[in-house]
C-alpha cells in the first residue's frame, strides 16, 4: 500500500494515538500516585527537609535577698550553635568556624564527640560568645551554613565573690548526674545532655525550682542548612522561666563582710537573725567568682581553683570544723543550767589558782596567776578554765555527752545547702574506746577537756552560731535557713533555761567587751554587744581565732548572732572580735536607720584618733571584782591540758 | 499585515494551546526565580524567556509565510549546515551552568545557541525527504540503512558533546519517522533490539534468554527477512552484549550514578539520588491542589535542582498540585494528538513525515522530561518544550511548530 493512501495513513495514525495515550496515561498515573495517593508521606518529608526544631532556652529563676535585692539574674547572651547534620559536614563547619571563635584542637575533638553521641541535637559550639565574635558571624552568616546564633539567657551573679559559697555556681549536667533519679525522673523532663544546672549552693539546693522549662520552635532552612526564617506553621512550645527564690541573706551585709574580711586570711563568718534563725550572711574566705563558671569555666581557671592550697571552693562556714575552744564554755554552762546542777549565782568550791589538781593531774588555767573564787558570770567573763573544769565534773561525762548530742554537736544543723559537715562530738562514753586516736576507756576526767571546748570536739562555725542563737533567744534554736519562708522552719532544739540564767550568761558575755574584758576594743557605740573569744592552738601553725557574739539595741532583745573564725588568726579578741562587731554594727545600723560608718569599734576610734565619748558610758560588767587582773590584751592564751588541742579542724 | 493575520487565523487550535503553554512557561520560570535565598541565576530570567517567546511568535509568523516547497528544498542544505554546526560545536563549543563540562553551545557575538536544536529540525526535514522519495515505504532492513545513517551522523556528534538528552530526541525522531515511513513494527523492534540487548546484558542469564528468544523469533519471522539481515541482527545483539561492559566503564561517574539511582534512588541520597528525591518530595508534597503559585517550599529553599530548566515540572507539581500537572499533561497530550492527526491528514508524504518527526522529537522530550521528575525514567538533561527555560530551544520549538503547520497547509 502506498504511503499516502488515506487508509494506510489512518492506520499508522492510530498507532500514534495509542503511543500518546499510553505514554501520557503513564505520566498521569505516576503523578496521581505521587500527588494524591502518597502525598502525605511526601508532605512529611518536605517538612523534615526544611524544618529544624530548635530549643528555646528558659531563663533560670531569679534569686533575691531578704530586701528583694537581686542576687542572681539573667542577661542576654549569645551561643554559637550548629544545626544537626552529617558528621563530616559538622567537622567541616567547625573547621571553618575555628579561626573566628578561637577553638582549640581539644575543643573541636570534644565537640565532634558530642556530635557523634547526639547526632540529632543542635551542637553548641560556644556559649557566651563575645559580642565581637557574634557580630562578625552574624554579618557573614551566609558563609556559615548550619550556623545558628542563639539568644541564651546568661547567669549573672551581682554580688560576685561575696556570695559565691551561698549561691554556688552552674555547670553542664554530667553523665553521672543524668542517671541520678533526681534528674532522670524529673516530672517535667527538663534534664538531658547539655542541660545547665546548679552545682553547688542555692543553685543546687533549689535547682528544681530555679530550672525553667525549655521551649522549642521551628526554623526553616535552605538546601545548604542556612536558616532562612522562623516557621509560622507550627507554634512550637513556649519556654517557661524558672521559679524565683527569696533568701534570708542580706546582700549588703554579705558584701560588707566580704569587704572587711582580710583578703589574705582564711576563715568564715556566719550571721543569723535572732528572730527566726534565718541566715543573714554566710561567708567563707578565700572565695571565688561564680561568674567564672557561667558558660563553662576555663580549664586553667578551674585547675587554679582546685589546686589552690587555700581551697577557695571550700565553704568553711558549713564544711570546715574547728575545735571550738573557749567559745564552747557557754555550752557547758547552758547544759549545766538546763540540768539544774548549778545555780547561776553559785560559786565553785575550788578557787582558780592558775590551775586545778584532779586525780593525779594538774590542769592549768590560761591565767597562771589564777582567778580566785568565781561565779558563773565571772567565769564566763574571765573564761576561767578551773571554774569550767569543776562545772564539767559536776555535770558528769555521761550527761554532758547526752545533752551535747541532744543539741546536735555531732549532727548537722540542717541548713538548706547541698552539703554540711557534721560536728565532731562523742555521742557516748564508748567513743574513747572506739576511736583509734584514743583507744582507752574514758575516764571521768575527759569531761574537763570537753567542758572547755577541747578534746574530741570540732564544730562548724554555723553550729557554733546556732548554739549562740539559743542564748540570744530563749534557749531554743531553730535550724538556720537560707531560704526565706512564711512559716518558721521545723526542727531545731531547745534548752530549758530560765530568763535569769540566760541573762547571767549574756551578762558574762557582755563583760568580755566591756572595760576590762578581753574584747573591749571591739565594743560599739550604739549596740549592746556580747561575745566570747576563743583561741585554738593549732601547732605547728599559728592559732585559730574565734569570736562568737550577739548584738542588739541597748536595753532591747538581741537581734543578730555573728560567729567569726579566722584560721591562723592568732587572737580571738584582736582579729575575730572586731570582725564580728563590725558585721553586727553594719547590720544593726542599717536596720535601725543609723548611717553606716567605717570607724565602728572602739579600737578603730583609738587607731584613727576619732573621739569616742560614748566609751565612757560603758562600765565594767556587774559583779566584776575589784582589781581584776587584766593585762593580756593579746588574748586569753589558754593553756591546753595534755592530750588536747590537736588542732584538727576538718 | 493581512498575511500575518492569516497565519494566525488559519492556525489550528494546537497553536493556541502552545501559546498558552509558552505563557505558562514564562510564569513558571518567574516562580522558579522566587526563592528565600539569594538566587542570582534564576531571579530575572523570566524576562529573557519572555523576549525569546516573543521572538518565537515572530519566527512562527515568518515561517508561516514561507512556501512549503521552499521548506522541502531547504531540507538538504539545512542538514549539511546542521552537521557543520555540530562539528563546529565539538571544537569551539562551550558548556553552561550546571552542564559546564559539555560542549553544547556556540557563542556568536554575545548570542548563544545550541546547534543541536537546529540539527534536529534539519535532520527531520532531510529524513522526510529521504523516506518520502520511496512511495512504498521501508520494507526491509537494508532499506533502513540509509535513514539510520542519516540520523546516526548528528546523533553521534551529539553524543560526543556529550548530550544524552538530545541524543534521545534523535532516536525518537528516527523511530517515529521510520514508523510513519511504513516500516513494519517487527522490523522496528529488530532495529531496537541491539539497544535492548545492551540494557539486558547487566545479567548474563537474562541476556542469554533474550538472545535465544530473539533468534527464535527471527526464525519464525524469516519469510520477511533475508538471511543476511537475520544474521546481522543477531550479530548486532551479540556485539551489544559484548561491548556492554566496556561501554558501561566508559560512562562518566555521574552517568552511571544516574542509571543506578533510577533503579533505586536511595543508593546515594546525598549525591546522585538527591535530584530525584528532592523532585519527588516537591511533587508529592504539592498534593491535589499544590502549595500555590510561587509558594513551593522545596523550590523557595533551593532544594530543587535545576528548577528553571530540566526540573521546571517539579515546580509545577509542587505549586499547582495534581490539578496543575494533569492539566499540563493533558495540554501536551492534546498537542501530540493534534500533530498525529495533522500528519494523518497530510496527503503529501513529505509533510506527513515532517510532522511526525516533530511529533517524535516532542513526545520524547515531554515523556522523558516529565517522567524523570517523578522517577519514571532515568534523569537525563532534557528540557520540556515551551515550558523549560532556554532561548534557542523555545525559538526552535516555535519554528518547528510553524514548519509542521506550514507543511500541513500545502495541499
Amino acid at each position: 500500500m502506498r504511503l499516502d493512501h488515506p487508509i494506510s495513513r489512518r492506520s499508522r495514525a492510530q498507532g500514534g494515538f495509542l503511543v500518546v495515550a499510553v505514554l501520557m496515561g503513564l505520566l498521569g498515573v505516576a503523578f496521581f500516585r505521587a500527588q494524591v495517593l502518597r502525598s502525605t508521606d511526601w508532605v512529611l518529608q518536605a517538612e523534615s527537609n526544611r524544618l529544624r526544631q530548635l530549643d528555646v532556652p528558659a531563663p533560670r529563676g531569679t534569686i533575691f535577698d531578704r530586701h528583694d535585692d537581686v542576687l542572681a539574674d539573667n542577661v542576654p547572651g549569645y551561643a554559637v550553635v550548629l544545626l544537626p547534620d552529617h558528621r563530616d559536614t559538622i567537622r567541616l563547619r567547625l573547621e571553618r568556624l575555628r579561626p573566628h571563635l578561637g577553638l582549640t584542637d581539644a575543643r573541636v575533638d570534644r565537640l565532634m564527640e558530642q556530635a557523634r553521641a547526639y547526632p540529632r541535637q543542635p551542637l553548641t559550639v560556644k556559649v557566651n560568645a563575645p559580642f565581637v565574635e557574634v557580630s562578625v558571624l552574624e554579618e557573614r552568616k551566609s558563609e556559615f551554613p548550619g550556623l545558628y546564633l542563639e539568644m541564651r539567657p546568661r547567669r549573672r551573679y551581682l554580688a560576685g565573690e561575696a556570695l559565691a559559697h551561698v549561691l554556688g555556681y552552674l555547670g553542664e549536667i554530667t553523665p553521672t548526674e543524668l542517671e541520678e533519679s533526681l534528674y532522670a525522673q524529673d516530672s517535667l523532663d527538663r534534664y538531658e545532655a547539655g542541660t545547665i544546672l546548679g552545682k553547688d549552693g542555692m543553685e543546687r539546693q533549689y535547682e528544681k525550682t530555679l530550672q525553667g522549662r525549655r521551649g522549642s520552635r521551628f526554623v526553616e532552612v535552605d538546601v545548604l542548612g542556612r536558616i532562612v526564617g522562623s516557621f509560622q506553621g507550627s507554634a512550637g512550645k513556649e519556654a517557661v522561666p524558672g521559679g524565683d527564690i527569696h533568701l534570708n541573706i542580706d546582700s549588703e551585709l554579705q558584701q560588707w563582710v566580704h569587704h572587711i574580711f582580710p583578703d589574705s586570711m582564711r576563715g568564715a563568718v556566719v550571721a543569723l537573725n535572732v528572730e527566726d534563725g534565718g541566715v543573714l550572711a554566710l561567708y567563707s574566705s578565700p572565695t571565688f567568682d561564680p561568674n567564672d563558671f557561667v558558660g563553662g569555666i576555663a580549664v586553667g581557671r578551674w585547675e587554679t581553683l582546685l589546686s589552690d592550697p587555700a581551697r577557695p571552693l571550700f565553704n568553711r562556714s558549713v564544711l570546715g570544723i574547728y575545735p571550738p575552744g573557749s567559745v564552747w564554755k557557754l555550752a557547758t554552762a547552758a547544759i549545766a543550767l538546763d540540768l539544774g546542777v548549778i545555780r547561776p549565782d553559785e560559786t565553785m568550791p575550788i578557787p582558780c589558782t592558775g590551775g586545778m589538781q584532779y586525780g593525779n593531774r594538774f590542769s592549768r588555767c590560761w591565767n597562771a596567776e589564777g582567778h580566785g573564787y568565781l561565779d558563773l558570770l565571772g567565769a564566763i567573763r574571765h573564761s576561767c578554765n578551773v571554774y569550767f573544769y569543776q562545772l564539767g565534773l559536776r555535770v558528769g561525762l555521761q550527761r554532758l555527752l547526752e545533752k551535747g548530742t541532744e543539741i546536735g554537736f555531732n549532727q548537722r544543723c540542717g541548713i538548706d545547702l547541698p552539703s554540711e559537715t557534721q560536728g565532731l562530738f562523742p555521742d557516748d562514753t564508748t567513743y574513747w574506746e572506739r576511736t583509734p586516736r584514743f583507744g582507752y576507756r574514758a575516764t571521768e576526767g575527759e569531761v574537763m577537756n570537753l567542758a572547755i571546748g577541747q578534746g574530741p570536739i570540732s564544730q562548724t562555725p554555723l553550729k557554733v552560731a546556732q548554739f549562740y542563737l539559743a542564748i540570744a533567744r530563749d534557749g531554743s534554736a531553730p535550724p538556720p535557713r537560707l531560704l526565706k519562708t512564711e512559716e518558721p522552719p521545723e526542727g531545731g532544739w531547745s534548752l530549758d533555761l530560765s530568763p535569769e540564767a540566760l541573762e547571767i550568761m549574756r551578762e558574762g558575755l557582755r563583760g568580755v567587751v566591756r572595760p576590762g574584758g578581753t574584747a573591749y576594743m571591739a565594743s560599739l557605740e550604739h549596740w549592746d554587744l556580747m561575745g566570747k573569744t576563743g583561741t585554738v592552738q593549732n601547732p605547728p601553725n599559728p592559732d585559730h581565732a574565734w569570736f562568737a557574739g550577739i548584738a542588739g539595741p541597748r536595753g532591747g532583745a538581741p537581734e543578730i548572732v555573728v560567729v567569726v573564725i579566722v584560721e591562723f588568726g592568732v587572737s580571738g579578741s584582736g582579729v575575730a572580735a572586731p570582725l564580728m562587731a563590725k558585721t553586727a554594727d553594719f547590720y544593726l545600723r542599717r536596720k535601725h536607720g543609723i548611717p553606716v560608718d567605717s570607724i565602728q569599734t572602739l579600737g578603730e576610734h583609738y587607731m584613727t584618733g576619732t573621739p569616742a565619748p560614748w566609751a565612757a558610758t560603758l562600765t565594767a560588767a556587774e559583779g566584776d571584782r575589784e582589781g581584776d587582773r587584766e593585762g593580756d590584751p593579746e588574748g586569753e592564751g589558754e593553756g591546753l591540758p595534755e592530750g588536747a588541742g590537736q588542732g584538727a579542724w576538718e | 499585515m493581512i498575511r500575518v493575520f492569516r497565519a494566525w487565523a488559519g492556525a489550528p487550535p494546537m497553536v493556541f494551546t502552545v501559546l498558552l503553554l509558552s505563557i505558562f512557561g514564562v510564569a513558571m520560570i518567574y516562580s522558579a526565580g522566587v526563592l528565600n535565598v539569594p538566587s542570582p541565576v534564576t531571579e530575572n530570567i523570566w524576562q529573557r524567556q519572555l523576549i525569546w517567546f516573543l521572538l518565537g511568535i515572530v519566527a512562527f509568523t515568518a515561517v508561516s509565510q514561507i512556501p512549503p516547497r521552499w521548506i522541502e528544498w531547504a531540507a538538504l542544505p539545512a542538514y549539511v549546515v546542521g552537521i557543520l554546526f555540530l562539528m563546529a560545536t565539538l571544537v569551539i563549543g562551550t558548556g553552561a551552568g550546571t552542564a559546564a563540562g559539555v560542549k553544547s553551545w556556540i557563542s556568536l557575538g554575545g548570542f548563544r545557541f545550541q546547534p543541536a536544536e537546529v540539527a534536529k529540525i534539519a535532520t527531520i526535514l532531510a529524513l522526510a525527504r529521504l523516506i518520502s522519495a520511496r512511495r512504498e515505504g521501508l520494507q526491509n532492513l537494508r532499506e533502513l540503512v540509509a535513514p539510520v545513517a542519516l540520523v546516526a551522523l548528528p546523533l553521534g556528534l551529539v553524543i560526543l558533546q556529550p548530550d544524552l538528552g538530545t541524543a534521545m530526541a534523535f532516536i525518537g525522531i528516527l523511530f517515529a519517522m521510520l514508523y510513519w515511513g511504513g516500516t513494519p513494527a517487527p522490523l522496528l523492534i529488530l532495529l531496537a533490539s541491539p539497544g535492548l540487548g545492551l540494557i539486558l546484558s547487566y545479567d548474563t542469564m537474562v541476556w542469554s534468554g533474550y538472545i535465544i528468544i530473539l533468534t527464535l523469533s527471527l526464525f519464525f519471522y524469516r519469510y520477511r527477512l533475508y538471511l543476511v539481515e537475520s544474521v546481522a541482527v543477531v550479530l548486532a545483539n551479540l556485539a551489544a552484549g559484548t561491548v556492554a561492559l566496556p561501554l558501561w566503564l566508559s560512562l562518566a561517574d555521574y552517568q552511571k550514578n544516574r542509571l543506578l539511582v533510577f533503579l533505586d534512588s536511595t543508593v546515594d541520597p546525598r549525591g546522585a539520588g538527591w535530584q530525584i528525591i528532592q523532585s519527588k518530595v516537591a511533587i508529592g508534597s504539592g498534593g491535589l491542589l499544590g502549595k500555590g503559585f510561587t509558594q513551593g517550599t522545596q523550590k523557595r529553599l533551593d532544594f530543587l535542582p535545576e528548577q528553571h530548566t530540566d526540573f521546571i515540572f517539579s515546580v509545577v507539581g509542587e505549586e499547582l498540585g495534581f490539578l496543575g500537572t494533569s492539566l499540563v499533561i493533558l495540554a501536551f497530550a492534546f498537542i501530540l494528538l493534534r500533530l498525529v492527526r495533522l500528519a494523518a491528514r497530510a496527503t503529501d508524504p513529505f509533510a506527513g513525515l515532517v510532522i511526525f518527526g516533530i511529533f517524535g522529537a516532542w513526545i520524547t522530550h515531554i515523556f522523558v522530561n516529565i517522567g524523570m521528575t517523578v522517577g519514571l525514567v532515568p534523569i537525563t538533561g532534557i528540557p520540556l518544550p515551551f515550558v523549560s527555560y532556554g532561548g534557542s530551544f523555545l525559538l526552535m520549538s516555535w519554528i518547528a511548530l510553524a514548519v509542521a503547520v506550514r507543511v500541513s497547509q500545502e495541499a
